[in-house]
């Protein structure tokens, strides 16, 4: 009753005006915030974009290269550079990569692509293995299962994304040879004609990885919830109206959980990030990931700072999708309107 | 109208449907590392509900009176041990029992609008596993809440609403036993003398209500027999016309206390506090304030029968 009354008013109006305004505005503040900081990280870093661009052994003068400082503002104060380069920003121009000498935009834009597949299958995954092996083993607490599956989360937990990925390549492409050691694509083989199912084997075990590294949380999360709730006065109460455990989960736990769940799972992404920034490097799957290794390995400052902005994004709208969904999935949060 | 009943049933064969015998609950506590304790909350509480009549069970904050609806119904936590026996129609009430009897002949009205699953449609939930449709809109018109109430959530129900939800719950089976955990908090006097004379009606169809309540003067009008429930035992169980001529008729010193406590009778409280589960005083529970006690009082005092009631008091008479 209070929803329609709200969309009825001219307050209801305004407010499908305001909301995403309102979001809009975060996510700038945001990106402002993300940019100073990376730029104030780059620029005290050790990092020399001078010398990362014409390579420590240049035979270039010194007058020569005080020359390319004085053309790129190198020697302009912090703030006067930070504010040319936001202009550039502003404009479309993220700049030039120094380490595949192409322009920044292009570069993220295409990793993505590949990050993209990786990270959401091995998101997928573990968000619907992990919710389910929460669930099984918390109406199990304190049996063989739930034992074992405690320990697997909280040794995955512990355990390193690139150690992981070491061990499923070596085990599963080195030892047994079921999968290719690397890459997004059979090395050698002419893009135009790479299949799906090329791209889908070189997928496998670093989308195993990921999953195996990102799933003991949920898991985890799951089974915590699930616990604390069957101790909640509603279960007791269905309990107490003949509603078996089979029942219980399935009309009350599901649902109930599965909200809480989903919000850990988006907000998760940022965890996701840093994981498949390993995993892509130890399986030199052509992503993002092994685009920040190269990047920062070769004090490539413009890629860098372009990869700092769009991580911020992808995470910001991870926590975005997680705050909508409460919304949809909790009818109490729904008609209050104040979820986002 | 409940003395003639309760004479009328005198000559009749065994009408209990429920009855608890000694019951004992404690909660297993770990204490400084491993330790492992155990906190009696409620001992030795006794008592019986009979096909047709409500018994209201009273008694202060803290007496047990809503752990032992749970463990009749056998939902309490994982921690708690359970003694003594209960019986329901006369067979013990196992695990597989209960499992078969709740829902369909043994309800609960819980106390309060949070045993509603908050993500669930109220008239899904009302009909549950076991119940049925027609009987659902049945006690929504009875208890005035509209159609629509069925597709509302409970965060918009107001509190009055998801009490008589609650209640509703009761009857969408075939209830032979009602627990009814505080059912009356929340709602108007109107309401609650409404619910009450609800609970005597299913009584007077020949359902056993077994009461838990604070509202004493509504028990006092509307049930059959009162158990009167200190630190988690029985003190005294009597018929409701004892309770309702006042100090006099009852035999326990703590129901003669209550009944004076009560704001009618002048509002007189006795000085002391309920004993703490985990420190009970050895022999009578009320000792510790009863004005009457003796050296004696510190011996076991176990419930005996006495003018028509029981009585766990050895100097009662």
């Amino acid at each position: 009753m209070r929803g329609t009354r709200l969309a009825a008013s001219p307050g209801g109006v305004m407010r499908k005006i305001i909301l995403p305004a309102g979001i809009a505005a975060r996510m700038f503040l945001l990106l402002i915030a993300v940019s100073i900081l990376s730029f104030i990280l780059i620029t005290e870093s050790p990092i020399d974009p001078l010398t990362s661009y014409v390579g420590a052994e240049s035979t270039l003068s010194e007058a020569a290269k005080d020359e390319i400082a004085a053309h790129w503002g190198l020697n302009d104060p912090a703030p006067e550079r930070y504010l040319k380069w936001a202009g550039n920003l502003l404009r479309g121009d993220f700049g030039v990569s120094i380490t595949y000498k192409r322009p920044v935009i292009d570069i993220i834009r295409e990793r993505f692509s590949y990050s993209v597949v990786l990270m959401m299958i091995a998101w997928a995954l573990s968000g619907v293995l992990g919710f389910a092996m929460g669930i099984c083993a918390g109406l199990r607490r304190g049996g063989v299962f739930d034992k074992a599956v405690k320990t697997f989360c909280l040794v995955l937990q512990s355990a390193p994304t690139f150690w992981l990925g070491l061990l499923a390549l070596s085990f599963f492409s080195v030892t047994l040879g079921w999968f290719p050691i690397g890459m997004a694509a059979p090395i050698g083989k002419p893009a135009v004609d790479v299949t799906f199912a090329d791209r889908a084997y070189h997928l496998i075990l670093p989308v195993l990885t990921l999953t195996v590294a990102s799933i003991g949380k949920i898991t985890l999360y799951t089974r915590q919830k699930l616990i604390e709730m069957m101790d909640g006065n509603f279960i007791l109460f269905a309990r107490a109206r003949g509603e078996t455990t089979g029942q219980l989960t399935r009309r009350h736990l599901i649902r109930n959980i599965a909200l809480p769940a989903v919000t850990v799972q988006f907000a998760s992404f940022s965890e996701l990030f840093g994981g498949m920034a390993l995993a892509e490097t130890v399986f030199s799957y052509p992503g993002i990931g092994t685009a920040t290794t190269a990047a920062a390995l070769n004090g490539d400052v413009p890629l860098l700072l372009g990869i700092a902005l769009f991580s911020a994004l992808f995470v910001f709208a991870g926590n975005l999708i997680a705050n909508i969904l409460y919304g949809v999935l909790d009818p109490g949060l729904k008609a209050g309107g104040d979820y986002v | 109208m409940s003395e003639e009943r309760a004479s009328a049933r005198q000559g009749e064969p065994d009408r209990t449907i429920l009855s608890v015998r000694n019951l004992g609950i404690s909660f297993g506590m770990y204490q400084k590392g491993l330790k492992r304790t155990f906190l009696p909350v409620i001992r030795s509480l006794c008592l019986d509900v009979r096909a047709g009549e409500i018994l209201a069970v009273i008694g202060s904050s803290g007496s047990g009176k809503s752990l032992l609806a749970h463990a009749i119904l056998g939902i309490l936590p994982g921690n708690a041990a359970v003694s003594g026996e209960i019986r329901y129609r006369g067979e013990t009430l196992t695990k597989r029992r209960r499992e078969r009897y709740r829902g369909t002949e043994i309800m609960l009205i819980p106390q309060s609008p949070d045993y509603l699953d908050p993500l669930m449609r109220v008239g899904k939930q009302v009909v549950g596993t076991h119940g049925d449709k027609a009987k659902l809109r049945e006690a929504f018109a009875r208890y005035g809440l509209a159609p629509e109430t069925e597709r509302m959530y409970p965060f918009k129900l107001s509190g009055g609403m998801a009490r008589r939800v609650l209640i509703s719950t009761a009857l969408v089976g075939d209830p032979k036993l009602i627990i009814a955990d505080e059912p009356t908090p929340g709602l108007s006097a109107e309401l609650a003398k409404g619910t009450f004379a609800h609970f005597r009606e299913m009584a007077d169809n020949g359902v056993a209500v077994l009461l838990i309540t604070h509202d004493v003067d509504l028990a006092l009008g509307f049930s059959d027999r009162i158990a009167a429930l200190y630190a988690g035992t029985t003190m005294e169980i009597a018929p409701t016309s004892d309770f309702r001529a006042g100090k006099n008729a009852l035999r326990h010193p703590y129901s003669k206390a209550f009944i004076d406590a009560l704001p009618q009778n002048g509002f007189r409280p006795i000085a002391g506090a309920q004993p703490y589960a985990g420190d009970l005083p050895e022999g009578c529970l009320f000792a510790g304030r009863c004005p009457e006690r003796t050296d004696e009082c510190a011996g076991a005092a176990p419930i005996r029968r006495l003018r028509g009631g029981e009585v766990r008091c050895i100097h009662a008479t």
